[in-house]
């Protein structure tokens, strides 16, 4: 049964990442190096074109300043570190409490969107309940929802509750499950692991929670990594709420502080706030580094994000 | 399968259901509750009840202070009149109808390309990924306001050859562009679904096609574009609902306030300075249900016109 499981598995993932060997028609003849050259040289070019502005920006940042605004090019004649303890040290706190702010809010937001929506899947997947499709619809069309609809009410609720500068605005909601999306992958993902597995499960007399935890759960291990890694990348990056609840600059999240950063230094500080911005980025491009598999995965197969 | 053509095959109709299923329904009710308690809080207390609060805020002159006073319709005649709000849409309005088809059509190009298992595959995508993930992030924002301004990157290279730049993010006709522009450049996301798109064309359509004596561009607008429809369709709902909501690059690269000249003063942007800077939360919510009315009604018309172009197989 496992075996099956992680055969299907296999499958979602070689259709999503992997190039269908696929024979060559036989028409195209003596022209076709020619045009494969041409093909590679569009694609080279255009990915050098994508890429070099994020390279500039790691030679900028080792760069004195006034070079920053003259050298286009990447060499780096003599290497310059000061931006980077510069912009460590440029606002209120050290740049590491903001990294600090935004890692405790990662961790809350992961943990808290991973239990709530597996437990959400689990019952839209596999359970009967009254008014599920009606349920389910809802659940489809809050992935849908513009969330400043909500945005007045909720400051409202949570300046109310003293909740203002603090974590809870930004995490508690990922553990009420509200970003729908999650569950409608792991929705489509337990859809694909096969029934029999519950069923005798259920004969051998082991209850939903035993079901969901012992069977269900550890084979959706997959769809478990994309949706950290994406609500990872998400919460990161999160800057409107962000922007909203966390005015106070000892619980600032690095969105806000950089935000910050560029305000008080305005044009001047381009070396540092690139350094800064550097430092920002490091952990998505960690995680696109080692979990670039599950984001594509889950982008193929659910098609959405 | 897409939350899309997911939600489009909802059945509303009732099937008979047999007492003994009927039991076992309600023995599940009681398990199903616990499951879907947080998510289920998470609805009440997160999602509808403040959307509820919100429709109500929206016909008040509430400012977070004092109590709410109703108005009627007030904020929405308001609107009628509001010169910014109307520049605010046509700004977005522009991003959403020039980026949105111009980010698909660059990513499909891209996955076309890709497509033929070619050699050094995985490498170009990630390249082409990698910008997607990072580009929704203040640090980017930040590297874009510094490339386009009057000293930045793009006229630094102009000057190589001899062209005099301008302050691309400073100039009211360009600085839209720019945003534009780093729409375009996370064409890494809908380009990975289009690959996954392609996958799933039988290669037989096209060896039939090959056989039958289709040249290559016949064969992508008589199988490859036909078969991607529900994808670019599914695609165009999506990218269009969330660039009507963009909110942070315009920001960071116009500072907080969609200048110059209001020409980047996206409608969330101006929302956000209406409630939270101005505090009008009455009027912001009003701001929030029009947003909510627009971004409906484009999804309605993605739909019907999707009726004369969206081809599916079933």
């Amino acid at each position: 049964m496992t075996t099956e499981t992680v055969r299907i598995d296999r499958e979602t993932e070689r259709l999503a990442t992997e190039p269908e060997p696929r024979p060559a028609p036989r028409r195209r003849g003596p022209r076709r190096p020619l045009k494969s050259l041409v093909k590679h040289l569009v694609l080279v070019v255009t990915g050098a074109v994508m890429i070099y502005p994020l390279l500039w920006m790691v030679v900028s940042s080792l760069r004195p300043d006034d070079l920053i605004f003259s050298q286009p090019g990447l060499w780096l004649s003599d290497v310059d570190l000061s931006h980077y303890p510069d912009g460590w040290n440029a606002l209120a706190h050290p740049f590491g409490r903001y990294l600090l702010n935004s890692a405790v809010v990662v961790l809350g937001s992961v943990l808290g969107t991973l239990v709530s929506c597996s437990m959400a899947a689990y019952a839209f997947a596999r359970m009967r309940f009254s008014a599920k499709t009606f349920l389910f619809a809802i659940m489809l069309i809050t992935i849908m929802l513009p969330g400043h609809v909500t945005l007045v009410p909720q400051y409202v609720l949570f300046s109310q509750l003293g909740m203002v500068n603090t974590f809870w605005p930004l995490v508690g909601p990922n553990m009420l499950a509200t970003d729908s999306f999650f569950i409608f992958l792991m929705v489509q993902f337990i859809r694909g692991l096969p029934k029999e597995l519950d069923e005798a499960a259920r004969i051998d007399g082991a209850g939903h929670a035993r079901i969901f935890l012992r069977i269900i759960l550890p084979l959706m291990t997959p769809a478990l990594a994309t949706t950290a890694i994406f609500t990872f990348i998400g919460t990161w990056n999160q800057f409107f709420s962000a922007l909203i609840y966390l005015t106070d600059t000892d619980m600032m999240t690095v969105p806000v502080a950089l935000r910050l950063f560029v305000d008080s230094q305005g044009e001047s500080n381009w070396g540092s706030m690139f350094a800064m911005s550097i430092v920002s980025l490091l952990p998505v491009f960690l995680v696109f580094l080692f979990g670039q598999r599950f984001l594509v995965r889950g982008i193929a197969t659910t098609g959405i994000k | 399968m897409s939350a899309i053509t997911e939600l489009s095959k909802l059945k509303v109709g009732r099937r008979p259901v047999d007492p003994r299923e009927r039991k076992a329904a309600r023995r599940d009710n009681k398990a199903a509750l616990v499951f879907l308690l947080p998510w289920l809080l998470g609805l009440l207390i997160i999602t509808a009840g403040p959307m509820f609060a919100s429709f109500y805020l929206s016909f008040t002159d509430y400012n977070l202070l004092e109590d709410p006073n109703w108005v009627g319709l007030e904020n929405y005649l308001r609107m009628l009149g509001d010169e910014r709000l109307h520049q605010s849409l046509r700004v977005t309005l522009t991003y959403v109808v020039v980026g949105v088809p111009l980010q698909l059509a660059v990513a499909l190009f891209i996955a076309v390309a890709l497509n033929r298992g070619m050699r050094g595959l995985s490498f170009y995508r990630s390249v082409f990924y990698l910008p997607s993930l990072l580009g929704g992030s203040v640090a980017i924002a930040i590297l874009w306001r510094q490339i386009f301004g009057t000293t930045g990157l793009v006229n630094q290279v102009l000057g190589l050859f001899g062209v005099e730049g301008m302050g691309w993010i400073s100039s009211p006709d360009t600085a839209l562009g720019t945003i534009i522009l780093l729409h375009v450049w996370t064409f890494g996301s809908p380009m990975i679904i289009f690959l996954a798109g392609l996958r799933q064309i039988p290669t037989m359509y096209y060896e039939a096609a090959a056989v039958d004596g289709a040249g290559k561009a016949k064969q992508f607008w008589r199988i490859t574009m036909p078969m991607l429809t529900p994808i670019i369709f599914f695609n165009i709902v999506l990218q269009t609902i969330g660039a009507f909501q963009s909110f942070t690059q315009a920001f960071i690269i116009s500072g907080g306030i969609g200048g110059p000249s209001d020409s980047t003063l996206f409608y969330t942007m101006y929302l956000y300075n209406t409630g939270f800077k101005d505090f009008e939360m009455g009027y912001a919510s009003a701001m929030a249900w029009l947003l909510v009315v627009i971004v409906g009604a484009l999804t309605a018309v993605n739909f019907i016109a999707s009726k004369y172009w969206v081809h599916y197989d079933d």
